[in-house]
C-alpha cells in the first residue's frame, strides 16, 4: 500500500501536502503548527491548550462557535489537540465543501484577534478548568499525565511540566499572552496544512494559494533549548502517590530513542511485544498466567525531540499490594532484560502493527494527520510511506539490543499510585 | 456583522453522489446468516459474529452471564488453550475482540485480506467449540469484579451504572449493568455458563457480517468451510421489561466527598429502536443535546462556562433504553447546570425550534453520512445494527432522505411526546457538603443521598 503524496511551498512559508483519494466524497484538511506546551514560558503552563480552545471563539469574519456551526453544517467533523510538541486542527467534510475547510482555516490563521475578547477567554479558561477536573483532578489516576513527565525530566526541560497547566497558570493568562502566542507561533511558516481524499489538485492548489497567500510570514520563533538527554536516566526514580483509587496501578517509565530515529523502531516493536493486545509479554504473564494484574499494557509517547518516553502500565487485581505489583512487573522486565525475546514474538508485534497501520490508513483524517505529522517533524511527509517497511525491518536482535541497553535498573521511573484509603478499600473487597 | 460577511464564504459545488456500500444476503441450510459488502478500498476485512445472545438473555440471578460467555469464546477452544488461540490470531495480524451488549454477543475481527482464510478458521472454532475451562472462567469472573471494584471510585461509570439502576424497575434486566454487578457475578459457574452457550449459540441465531476486499462468493465459500456443517435448533427471542421505577422526580445524590466535579445525569426511559419516530426523535435530540452547537452543550459550556461539555442521548436498544443527559460540572454549580438543563428540556416542548436550528441538524445527519462509513469495521457495524434490529434492507440508502424530510412540526411532536420532564430522574455523583442544599432547594424531587454501592444513606 503506497499512498500518492504532492508538496508545495507558499512563498510565506505554508508547506503543503496533497494526497488524492476518490474511493469516496471526502475530504480531510489538517493544520499542524509546530508548536505545544514544550514552547510555553514560565508561569503560563496549560497555556498552548488553553490557545487551542480560543481557536474555535471566532476570528475576522467568524462568530463566536460559527466555526464549529458552519463545518458540522456543511456535514463535517471537527477538532484540535494540543500536545507536548505540536497543537492541530483538523476537519473532515464533503469533498464539496474543501472550500469551505480551507477558508475558515485560513481565516484563523490570518485573522484571530480581531475576534478575541475577554469574556471568550475567561469562559474558556472556565472550560479547560472543567476539561483538567474531568479529565485530571475527579478522574482516578487522572494525574499520571501530569506526573510522569515531572517525574522523567529535568525541571527545566520543556517536556517537564503539565501540558493541562495548574489552575492558577490558567488564571493569570491574559489576553496580551494570545496576542503574542498567536504572532509568535501561528504563522504560515510554522505550520503544515494537509488535504487528503476527494480532491482535484490544481483545484486544491488554487483555493489554497487563494485563502492562505495572502496572509504574512512570521518574525521568527524562539529557539527551544537542547532537548538532548543522556540515553538513561542513571538511577531508578521513584514515586509514590495515594489516590482515590481501590486498586494500585504502576507506570514503569523509560527514556528511549526520539520519534522517528533508527532506534525508535526497535523500541516501538518491544512496546507492542511487551503490551500490545491479548497475546502480549506482560498481559499472557501477569493477566493470564499469574493473575496478579487487571490489565497490562505499553507504549510509547512519540516524542520527536531529543528522547521518546516508553511506558509499561500495569493494574493490579484486587488483593495484590503495591509492592508486589511492582516486584511482579520488575521481575517480567528483569526476565526480557536477561533473556530477550524470541522471533515469534517480533513477529506477532510487527504483524498487529502493519493491520493496525492499514487500518487506520481507511481514513482520510488520519492519512493527512500522518502526512502532517511527518513533514511537521522530519519535513518529509513521504515517510508514511515508508512506515510498515521500517516496521518490518526490524529484527529480534535489535529488539533484543534496545531492551538489553534502555529496559534495565539505571533507566527506570515508577509513578506508582496506591489507594489513600485502605479501609475503604478493604471494606469494598468485602462487599464484593 | 455575520450579514455583512456572509458573502465572502465559499459556496459549496454540487455534492458528489454516494451509495452506503453495496451488501449481498445469503443463508445456509443450517441457518447460518451471511452478510457481505464488498470494499475494495484497502486490503483489509472486518468480520463481526453477530449472536442473539446478548445480555437480555440472562437467568434472573446471574446477570452478566452473557458477557462472560461472549468474552470466554476467545479465551481458549478445545484445539487450543487462551494463550494459543489469542497468538494464533494475532501471528496474523488479525485482531480479535468479543463482548455481549444488552441485544447481541458479537465477536469481531479485522485482519489482512490475505489472512482471511486463515483467520475465518479460526473464529470457526470460537464460535462452535469453545473450551469454557474452569481456570478462564474464574479469572474473567475475578476481572469483571476488579473492574467493579474500580468503578467505586470512577465518577462516570458510577454515574452511569446507577442511572440506569433509579431508572428502571427492579426486575428489568436493565437495572442491572449488562456485565453483571458483585452479587450477580459471584454465584455464576461453569454449568450457568454452558446451559447458557447451548440454548443461545446455534446456526440459526448467528449471522456472519464480512466487509473489506473480499467477494461474495469468496467470503461464503469461508463460511461454509468454518460453519456449514453445524447443527442446532434456533432459540427463541428474549426481550427485556423496560417498564420505569417510578413515574415521579426524584434526587439520587451518591456521596463522593471533595469531588471538584458533579457528574451529573438527567433523564427518563426513553424508547425502543424499532419506534416509528426514530428520525423526527434522533433530529430533535441533536438540537436538543446531541450536536455540539446544540442547545445544551451551547448553554452549558460556551455561555455558562459550567462545563467540558454536556450532551443528551437516547440509547437504542430493542426495548426501551435511557434518554440521558450527562455532563460534569464544576461542583458549586451543580444546581444551576441542572437547571440549565430542565429549563432546555421544557424549552424545545414549549415552541417550534427555528428553521436554522432544524437545518443545521439535518444538514449535518445528511451530509456526514458517508464520512461515517470510512472504515470496515464502521460498515460492519451498520450492518450489525441493521441484523439486530431487523430494519429494511434500504434503510440506509433511504437515511439521508428521511433526515431531510423532517419538519419543525415533527421535531415539536416529538419534543411534545417523547420528553417527559414530569418523570425525569436524576442522578449526582459529588460532594453532599457542596451540593447537597442547593439540590434541595430546587425541589425538582424527593432527594435521597446513597453510598458508592447504592445503598441510602442518612
Amino acid at each position: 500500500m503506497r499512498i500518492p503524496i504532492e508538496t508545495f511551498r507558499l512563498q510565506n512559508g505554508l508547506f503543503v501536502t496533497l494526497s488524492e483519494d476518490h474511493t469516496a466524497p471526502i475530504v480531510a484538511v489538517n493544520l499542524w503548527y509546530h508548536v505545544g506546551s514544550a514552547n510555553e514560558p514560565p508561569g503560563r503552563t496549560g497555556f498552548a491548550h488553553l490557545f487551542e480552545h480560543m481557536l474555535f471563539q471566532g476570528s475576522a469574519d467568524v462568530e463566536a462557535n460559527e466555526h464549529f456551526e458552519l463545518v458540522q453544517r456543511a456535514g463535517g467533523t471537527l477538532n484540535g489537540s494540543t500536545w507536548l510538541e505540536r497543537t492541530n486542527y483538523f476537519e473532515t467534510v464533503p469533498s464539496n465543501q474543501l472550500a469551505l475547510a480551507l477558508w475558515l482555516e485560513a481565516n484563523r490563521m490570518g485573522k484571530l484577534l480581531p475576534a478575541m475578547t475577554q469574556q471568550k477567554l475567561d469562559t474558556q479558561r472556565d472550560v479547560v478548568k472543567n476539561e483538567r477536573r474531568w479529565s485530571m483532578d475527579n478522574q482516578p489516576y487522572g494525574t499520571w499525565i501530569e506526573k510522569l513527565p515531572a517525574l522523567v525530566f529535568p525541571e527545566e526541560h520543556p517536556f517537564h511540566h503539565s501540558l493541562m497547566g495548574s489552575m492558577e497558570d490558567l488564571s493569570a493568562a491574559s489576553l496580551d499572552d494570545v496576542a503574542q502566542f498567536f504572532a509568535t507561533y501561528y504563522t504560515p511558516d510554522n505550520a503544515v496544512l494537509s488535504i487528503a481524499g476527494d480532491f482535484e489538485p490544481t483545484e486544491a492548489k488554487r483555493l489554497v494559494e487563494e485563502h492562505f497567500g495572502g496572509i504574512p510570514a512570521g518574525q521568527g520563533k524562539p529557539p527551544l533549548p537542547d532537548m538532548s538527554l543522556p540515553p538513561v536516566f542513571g538511577q531508578w526514580k521513584r514515586e509514590v502517590v495515594p489516590d482515590d483509587v481501590m486498586l494500585p496501578r504502576l507506570f514503569l517509565a523509560f527514556r528511549t530513542p526520539a520519534f522517528g530515529t533508527a532506534g525508535y523502531y526497535p523500541a516501538s516493536v518491544a512496546g507492542a511485544v511487551l503490551g500490545l493486545r491479548n497475546a502480549s509479554r506482560l498481559r499472557r504473564r501477569l493477566v493470564r498466567e499469574r493473575q496478579v494484574a487487571a490489565e497490562a499494557v505499553a507504549f510509547t509517547f512519540d516524542l520527536a525531540k531529543g528522547s521518546d518516553l516508553f511506558v509499561v502500565d500495569v493494574t493490579a487485581r484486587p488483593n495484590i499490594t503495591p509492592e508486589q505489583l511492582e516486584q511482579e512487573v520488575a521481575y517480567e522486565i528483569d526476565t526480557v532484560v536477561r533473556d530477550g525475546v524470541t522471533d515469534a514474538e517480533v513477529q506477532r508485534a510487527v504483524a498487529l502493527i502493519q493491520t493496525m497501520f492499514v487500518s487506520s490508513m481507511q481514513e482520510a483524517g488520519e492519512r493527512a494527520d500522518k502526512l502532517s505529522m511527518f513533514a511537521t517533524y522530519f519535513g518529509k511527509p513521504e515517510l508514511i510511506n515508508d512506515e510498515v517497511d521500517r516496521y518490518r525491518a526490524v529484527t529480534t536482535d535489535q529488539v533484543n539490543e534496545f531492551i538489553r541497553e534502555r529496559l534495565g535498573e539505571n533507566n527506570r521511573a515508577s509513578l506508582l499510585y496506591v489507594p489513600r484509603d485502605e479501609s475503604a478499600v478493604e471494606a469494598a473487597v468485602e462487599a464484593v | 456583522m455575520a450579514s455583512a460577511t456572509k458573502g465572502m464564504r465559499p459556496v459549496p459545488g454540487a455534492p458528489r453522489e454516494y451509495h452506503f456500500p453495496r451488501f449481498e444476503r445469503r443463508t445456509l441450510d443450517n441457518g447460518v446468516r451471511l452478510v457481505v459488502a464488498p470494499v475494495k478500498k484497502l486490503p483489509l476485512a472486518t468480520v463481526v459474529a453477530l449472536v442473539d445472545a446478548g445480555a437480555v438473555c440472562d437467568a434472573p440471578g446471574c446477570e452478566g452471564t452473557a458477557q462472560l460467555v461472549a468474552r470466554l469464546l476467545i479465551e481458549g477452544t478445545e484445539q487450543y488453550d487462551g494463550a494459543e488461540l489469542t497468538e494464533q490470531f494475532e501471528r496474523l495480524g488479525a485482531s480479535i475482540d468479543a463482548s455481549a451488549d444488552w441485544d447481541s454477543a458479537a465477536v469481531t475481527m479485522t485482519s489482512l485480506a490475505e489472512h482471511l482464510p486463515a483467520a475465518f478458521a479460526l473464529l470457526g472454532q470460537v464460535i462452535r467449540t469453545p473450551a469454557f475451562r474452569a481456570r478462564e472462567i474464574e479469572r474473567l469472573k475475578a476481572e469483571r469484579l476488579a473492574e467493579l471494584l474500580q468503578l467505586r471510585t470512577e465518577p462516570r461509570g458510577l454515574a452511569d451504572e446507577l442511572f440506569s439502576r433509579f431508572l428502571y424497575i427492579p426486575s428489568s434486566r436493565y437495572a442491572r449493568p449488562d456485565g453483571g454487578d458483585e452479587k450477580s457475578v459471584d454465584p455464576i459457574d461453569r454449568e450457568n455458563i454452558l446451559t447458557f452457550y447451548e440454548s443461545r449459540y446455534a446456526p440459526a441465531s448467528l449471522t456472519l457480517i464480512v466487509v473489506g476486499d473480499v467477494t461474495v462468493d469468496a467470503a461464503e465459500a469461508m463460511v461454509r468451510d468454518a460453519f456449514g456443517d453445524w447443527k442446532g435448533a434456533a432459540p427463541h427471542t428474549m426481550v427485556a421489561i423496560d417498564d420505569p421505577a417510578r413515574v415521579d422526580r426524584a434526587v439520587h445524590l451518591i456521596a463522593k466527598s471533595d469531588a471538584p466535579q458533579s457528574e451529573l445525569r438527567i433523564g427518563h426511559v426513553g424508547l425502543p429502536r424499532n419506534h416509528p419516530d426514530f428520525f423526527a426523535v434522533n433530529v430533535m435530540n441533536a438540537v436538543l443535546g446531541g450536536l455540539f452547537n446544540s442547545r445544551i452543550n451551547l448553554n452549558l459550556r460556551e455561555v455558562h462556562g459550567y462545563t467540558y461539555g454536556a450532551f443528551s442521548a437516547f440509547e437504542w436498544r430493542r426495548q426501551a433504553g435511557p434518554f440521558v443527559v450527562h455532563t460534569a460540572v464544576k461542583s458549586d454549580v451543580t444546581d444551576a447546570a441542572a437547571r440549565e438543563i430542565l429549563l432546555e428540556i421544557d424549552r424545545i416542548r414549549a415552541e417550534r425550534i427555528s428553521a436554522d436550528e432544524l437545518s443545521l441538524a439535518t444538514s449535518y445527519l445528511d451530509g456526514v453520512f458517508p464520512i461515517r462509513f470510512e472504515t470496515t469495521a464502521a460498515i460492519a457495524a451498520a450492518l450489525s445494527v441493521l441484523v439486530i434490529h431487523a430494519l429494511p434492507e434500504d434503510y440506509y440508502d433511504r437515511y439521508r432522505e428521511n433526515v431531510r424530510a423532517m419538519t419543525t412540526e415533527r421535531i415539536f411532536a416529538a419534543a411534545q411526546r417523547y420528553l417527559r420532564p414530569e418523570s425525569l430522574q436524576m442522578v449526582v455523583v459529588g460532594d453532599p457538603a457542596t451540593v447537597r442544599k442547593p439540590l434541595e432547594s430546587m425541589q425538582f424531587g424527593q432527594l435521597t443521598v446513597y453510598d458508592t454501592q447504592g445503598h441510602p444513606i442518612l
